[in-house]
């Protein structure tokens, strides 16, 4: 069993189930010869021909309709967004037909898609290459809105949302990509949805974040270790529906929570997080709740955008801000 | 049975391959030597300025960058063809067509370079262009718009833009032409075809014969023109320009060109496309046709193309040198051009990033 990256982990589900399912298809803008830009999908055309690995015309409106249509049909489509910041088009389609599909025919018709686009900033793209949109799904009833931060979770995840009866929008954080390899096995095992991964634990504060976010994340918990503080790391993974009984229970231990994420502050998914604590984990709290975030700002050109990425530096202030309220 | 409409797309070409000329109605502009060299000249500076970009961005002065190379008749063919008052909405390679325009080389590198302030064109008529536009297709409809603010406000005025072959198959060309036909206004669509949308080929982009007849279904006039032929592109947009002009509607000009360079620098057409066919584009090549035929003229030789080769490469050299010299902007720029006027609640937050930005020094 060879080590593999994030992206790999991505390439190495979608063989496997086109492998096992053959109504699984793949489509959008070169995902054919070219195995994807970020080469996603390296080596699916060789293997599953060009009419299940698609090359499609260049028009998102094109690819997220034909999506619902093969949804309908009972084929298993996998759609790509070259980039997130091309997903705008799609929307009509994701919101108005692939989430409502179920509920509008009373489940007569279904839509089980998956949306797939490369996600957020840190790569020195170009214009609308590096945004973080997340949050203008995570308001849309009937969808998952899916993120994986590890090569593992990007093959589990990615299976399961495969499966899923009900569209997914798989966000994939490009600037973590190729960060690190690690061994996952080929196995098919798919990784439950709707559940959030605790990926250190800790007893004085709690880090809940999603994305490429979780590596500063971590790296604050390191950091604030060597201050003997002791942080538990909490990646969403499936942002909706949401597994809130794992964030509330990390609170009851820590009284404390920091929520970190790069898309910008106003109405960003951590708002609804700190919301719910505050509905849900008031009296548990020692400490107001504190995000890190990107500003309300545009996602700036590369010159720039490492001032709107949160660093390390801000988490760690964050927290000991959060430590030192009480 | 009887038609109920019948159509057809005429082809356009004076120059061929070799630069010998196919017909011998040449029109007015390009029987005048001076204006054929001064084309000539900045079709041969977008080259260098080409060259230069991706020499930048491979050692690391630049960001992904999107090369035009082998698109310089076509682009600056369209750029001559519009005047000043005009309006242009490009997507993102047409140099040539910008710097006719007054877009500085400094401007195209700040912008690759990841400073928003390469967009903010400085020269007129540019200053009133749109800028570059990265979703796909997305410019027709703004300059849609455009044609429309014309026409309500009875201007003398023509919006154009320019969509590659993979930009054709957008919604937003369609509603763009759309639009146009329905009522009328002055938008002139060039279709660049240059074969290829990344690596995807033009014949799995559309089953049309021609794009250029995507107009036809829209009610614009339509053509399609030997995009490496600097006199076919200018003509073809100039009458598609004063028709519109003129009140009589739009049109959609096809050029049919060919992309020698890989799509962006962050690609590699190797893992898509045959060297032959590269190799074949490269005899189409339509700076060498033009000067082959201007030489035939006597009205260019080896020693005018050092003398401007040398010209072009030091104000490259001096654009580069502006650019380079270039600092990121202070923190605070990405908050001040959000609105009008700073909102308090995003003023808190740039307090806020000034002071982490202070610490962080
Ligand atoms: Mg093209």
């Amino acid at each position: 069993m060879a080590a593999i990256t994030l992206i790999e982990g991505v390439t190495q589900a979608l063989a496997y189930e086109m492998k096992r399912d053959p109504s699984v298809v793949v489509l959008g803008e070169d995902v054919g010869v070219n195995g994807g830009v970020f080469r996603a999908t390296q080596g699916l055309s060789e293997k599953f021909g060009e009419w299940r690995v698609f090359d499609t015309p260049l028009d998102e409106t094109t690819i997220a309709g034909v999506t619902v249509g093969l949804a309908a049909q009972g084929m298993k489509p996998v759609c790509e967004a070259q980039f997130e910041g091309f997903i705008y088009p799609m929307m009509e389609h994701i919101c108005c037909h692939a989430a409502r599909m179920r509920n509008r025919t009373r489940g007569r018709i279904t839509c089980p898609a998956v949306f797939r686009a490369p996600w957020g900033g840190g790569i020195h793209a170009p214009e609308h290459h590096s945004e973080a949109n997340e949050h203008l799904f995570t308001n849309v009833p009937g969808l998952r809105v899916v993120l994986p931060s590890s090569p593992a979770r990007a093959y589990g995840l990615l299976l399961a949302a495969i499966r899923d009866p009900d569209p997914v929008i798989f966000f994939e954080p490009k600037r973590i990509y190729r960060q690190y390899k690690e061994e996952v096995p080929d196995d098919g095992e798919a990784l439950p949805l709707d559940v959030c991964f605790v990926l250190r634990d800790g007893t004085d504060i709690t880090l809940v974040t999603w994305g490429a976010q979780v590596k500063e994340s971590l790296e604050a918990a390191d950091a604030l270790a060597k201050d003997g503080i002791s942080a538990e790391v909490i990646d969403l993974a499936t942002l909706t529906p949401l597994d809130f009984g794992t964030i509330a229970e990390s609170i009851a231990k820590t009284g404390r929570c920091v929520i970190v994420h790069e898309a910008p502050k106003t109405a960003g998914f951590g708002a609804e997080i700190a919301a719910r604590i505050a509905e849900e984990c008031l009296y548990d709290l020692l400490a107001p709740v504190v995000r890190v975030s990107g500003w309300d700002v545009h996602t700036p050109l590369y010159r720039l955008e490492n001032k709107q990425l949160p660093s390390t530096a801000r988490v760690v202030a964050a927290a000991k801000q959060t430590l030192a309220a009480g | 049975m009887p038609i109920a409409a019948k159509f057809e797309i005429e082809y356009l070409q004076y120059l061929d391959a070799d630069g010998k000329l196919v017909r011998e109605d040449l029109p007015e502009f390009a029987r005048d030597t001076k204006t054929m060299v001064e084309l000539y000249k900045l079709m041969a500076s977008t080259r260098v300025f080409d060259t230069k970009s991706i020499a930048l961005q491979r050692t690391g002065k630049l960001g992904t960058y999107a090369s035009c190379l082998g698109h310089e008749a076509t682009h600056v063919g369209i750029g001559s063809a519009m005047k000043p008052e005009d309006v242009f909405a490009p997507s993102y390679r047409e140099y040539g067509a910008q710097l006719y325009r007054g877009v500085r080389p400094r401007d195209v590198y700040m912008y690759w370079g990841g400073d928003e302030r390469g967009n903010d064109y400085q020269n007129e008529p540019a200053k009133h262009d749109f800028a570059w536009s990265v979703p796909i297709g997305t410019q027709c409809l703004h300059a849609a718009g455009s044609a429309l603010a014309f026409k309500i406000r009875n201007e003398k005025r023509v919006a154009v833009c320019t969509i590659g072959d993979g930009g054709s198959s957008k919604s937003d060309f369609y509603g763009a032409i759309n639009v146009a036909g329905a009522r009328d206004l002055p938008l002139v669509a060039a279709i660049v075809n240059n074969g290829w949308a990344i690596s995807v080929p033009r014949r799995i982009q559309s089953g049309a014969k021609t794009l250029a007849q995507k107009g036809i279904a829209a009610g614009l006039a339509c053509i399609q023109v030997d995009g490496n032929d600097i006199i076919a592109v200018r003509k073809a947009m100039s009458d598609a320009i004063e028709r519109a002009r003129r009140g009589e509607g739009g049109s959609v000009v096809e050029c049919v060109t060919y992309r020698l360079g890989d799509h962006t620098t962050a690609d590699d057409a190797r893992r898509y496309r045959g060297k032959e066919e590269v190799e074949d584009a490269w005899k189409k090549d339509p700076l060498k046709r033009l000067r082959n035929w201007l030489e035939a003229q006597k009205a260019w030789d080896q020693k005018q193309e050092d003398a401007w080769q040398a010209q072009c490469s030091e104000w490259m050299d001096n654009e580069v040198n502006a650019y380079l010299e270039t600092h990121a902007q202070p923190v605070t720029a990405m908050f001040d051009y959000t609105f009008a006027e700073l909102p308090a609640d995003l003023a808190r937050q740039r307090d806020e990033a000034i002071a982490l930005d202070k610490g962080a020094h």
